[in-house]
């Protein structure tokens, strides 16, 4: 069962985050990701939950990680100069594997650059933003049923590979308001708790070890140095590093065909478009005005891990269109993966492209 | 059937709630799909402020106004900004306390702001009375949907001068129509 609401999709984040069971939320109020945050201040405690307003936004992150580890479903919400700010302690939840939710609500770059206006620009942030080599997971919302059912997907995921997931979504997701179907529950999974007798850090076949909340017995060394499978500091050692370095890009890079959500139209297109957050909304309203069956749309969801295989699924296309809030930060992505040309199209300033701008991308094809 | 609602005036009056209360009743109680947005910027009291809707039978793609059909403005700012380029198509009800100038497109005059000050008392109930004749003129979202989402939206003690603005709203149309 579900039911109809009319919300800002910054408020559908947040009571997804709700349902998907958030006890913990640390942040820092940042345009324009606020009513995040100022819905889980009037919400969260109600339901037994903790609401920390830190002092900034490392020690918000460093807030949901230390919460995480007493077993929290802990989130954060920033947008640009906040993310920024965050990235030393986003690769310490790597390094731990600590699961947790980072969203950001994407506005104008670089620096404070243009707060109430959207962007995509921290695609590339999200997913390399801090020091060394590690993976994460990204969900992309075009919609303000995807803010509240992609946060839900975030906390489950984050939960599952033991890394922190992020919802980037953008100014335009987060601060319109539109008619959403809020479902009665949500599917919830958890993580895995660590079994006796096991070492905190010994993965296994999964590649994800079990986790040792604080405050359950377990005697457990969580660091940001490179650890062995007891959580022991072992720096040294070039093949400990590679190891584990290997198994945290490996648990998220091996899954990502499961992690992988999308939606596609016309695959036996030649011109197809490759979409993420709002600009795939600028694209249905191309392929429903043009009403034919020439142009396709790939909407990708999960951008990280990428989901490269996707792009397969299009066997007849001749050309690929990336409309981006950015300057074409997952159209080189795509090139990586793909022969056929790919055309950039990428929007700074925030606005949307228009559908008539994307018809005129088209060319004499169509 | 879809349509595209532009309202404009300055910080304080209201503009954007006039819009999510708009879209509100077109989604929960008429059973519409509906897209608010808004110029979110800077401007607080006095600035001139934006917001949009669009209201539709099937789902909202493209969620921005593009060539709105009904326009909502309560300042003169707000006309010369975001009311002086209506299309000759478009159907445009003006705060005529505080606007001045008048469009190409057909227009209604509404003393708002005077009614809400004079008759109701509250001159913060102006927007109410803009959405009243918005919804009596154009019938984009039915009566009752918009008395509910304006019952669900405006602080608890003021529901019954909220309710009287609306209805005040709806005759200063009847009038125009039958005067």
């Amino acid at each position: 069962m579900t039911r109809t609401e009319f919300w800002q999709g910054n408020i559908a984040c947040a009571e997804g985050a709700l349902a998907a069971g958030c006890t913990f939320f640390g942040g820092y109020p940042i345009t324009p990701s606020t009513e995040v945050a100022e819905h889980m201040a009037a919400k969260l405690p109600k339901r037994g939950g903790t609401f920390v307003q830190m002092e900034d936004e490392i020690g918000s992150i460093a807030a949901v990680i230390g919460a995480s580890w007493t077993g929290a479903r802990a989130m954060t919400s920033t947008s640009g100069p906040g993310f920024s700010l965050m990235m030393e302690n986003i690769g310490f939840a790597a390094m731990t594997e600590t699961p947790c939710v980072i969203v950001n609500i994407q506005r104008g770059g670089p620096s404070t650059g243009q707060p109430t206006m959207a962007a995509a620009g921290d695609m590339m942030q999200c997913r390399f933003g801090s020091h060394g080599d590690y993976s994460v997971i990204a969900l992309c919302p075009a919609s303000v049923q995807e803010m509240y059912e992609l946060t839900v997907k975030a906390f489950n995921l984050s939960e599952r590979f033991r890394v922190p997931v992020f919802l980037m979504a953008d100014e335009i997701v987060g601060h319109m308001r539109e008619r959403i179907d809020v479902p009665d529950s949500v599917e919830r999974v958890d993580r895995v708790p660590l079994e006796k007798g096991t070492l905190p850090f010994s993965a296994g076949k999964t590649g994800v070890p079990g986790f040792p909340a604080f405050g359950k017995g377990y005697g457990v060394h969580v660091t940001g140095l490179t650890h062995d499978e007891r959580g022991y500091p072992c720096a040294t050692s070039p093949k400990l590093h590679e190891e584990l370095v290997l198994r945290l890009v490996r648990k998220v890079e091996d899954a990502r065909h499961e992690i992988a959500d999308y939606e596609i139209v016309n695959p036996d297109a030649e011109q197809v478009f490759i979409s993420y957050g709002a600009p795939a909304r600028s694209v249905g309203q191309v392929l429903h005005d043009l009403g034919n069956e020439n142009v396709g749309h790939l909407r990708l969801k999960t951008v990280w891990p990428f989901p490269e295989g996707i792009l397969r699924k299009f066997p007849d296309a001749k050309e690929f269109l990336v409309p981006e809030l950015n300057l074409g930060q997952i159209a080189r992505e795509i090139e990586r993966y793909v022969d056929q040309p790919v055309k950039q199209l990428p929007k700074l300033g925030g606005d949307l492209h228009t559908p008539a701008e994307l018809k005129a991308a088209l060319g004499g094809l169509k | 059937m879809r349509h595209e609602v532009r309202f404009s005036g300055f910080g304080g009056q209201g503009i954007i709630l006039s819009a999510v209360i708009l879209g509100r009743a077109a989604v929960m109680y008429d059973g519409k799909y509906a897209v608010q947005t808004q110029v979110y910027g800077p401007e607080a009291r006095g600035g001139a402020s934006m917001s949009a809707v669009i209201i539709d039978d099937d789902p909202i793609l493209f969620p921005k106004v593009m060539n709105p059909d009904i326009f909502v403005i309560m300042s003169q700012e707000g006309f010369e900004k975001y009311g002086s380029g209506a299309p000759e198509s478009a159907v445009m009800l003006l705060d005529s306390t505080l606007v001045h100038s008048r469009p190409s497109c057909r227009y209604i005059e509404v003393p708002a702001t005077r009614e809400a000050k004079e008759t109701l008392g509250r001159d913060i109930v102006a927007n109410i009375v803009m959405i009243g004749a918005l919804v009596a003129a154009t019938k984009v979202v039915g009566e009752t949907a918009i008395e509910r989402a304006i019952l669900d939206s405006v602080p608890k003690g003021t529901e019954a001068l909220n309710t009287k603005a609306l209805k005040r709203g709806f005759e200063l149309v009847a009038q125009e129509k039958t005067g």
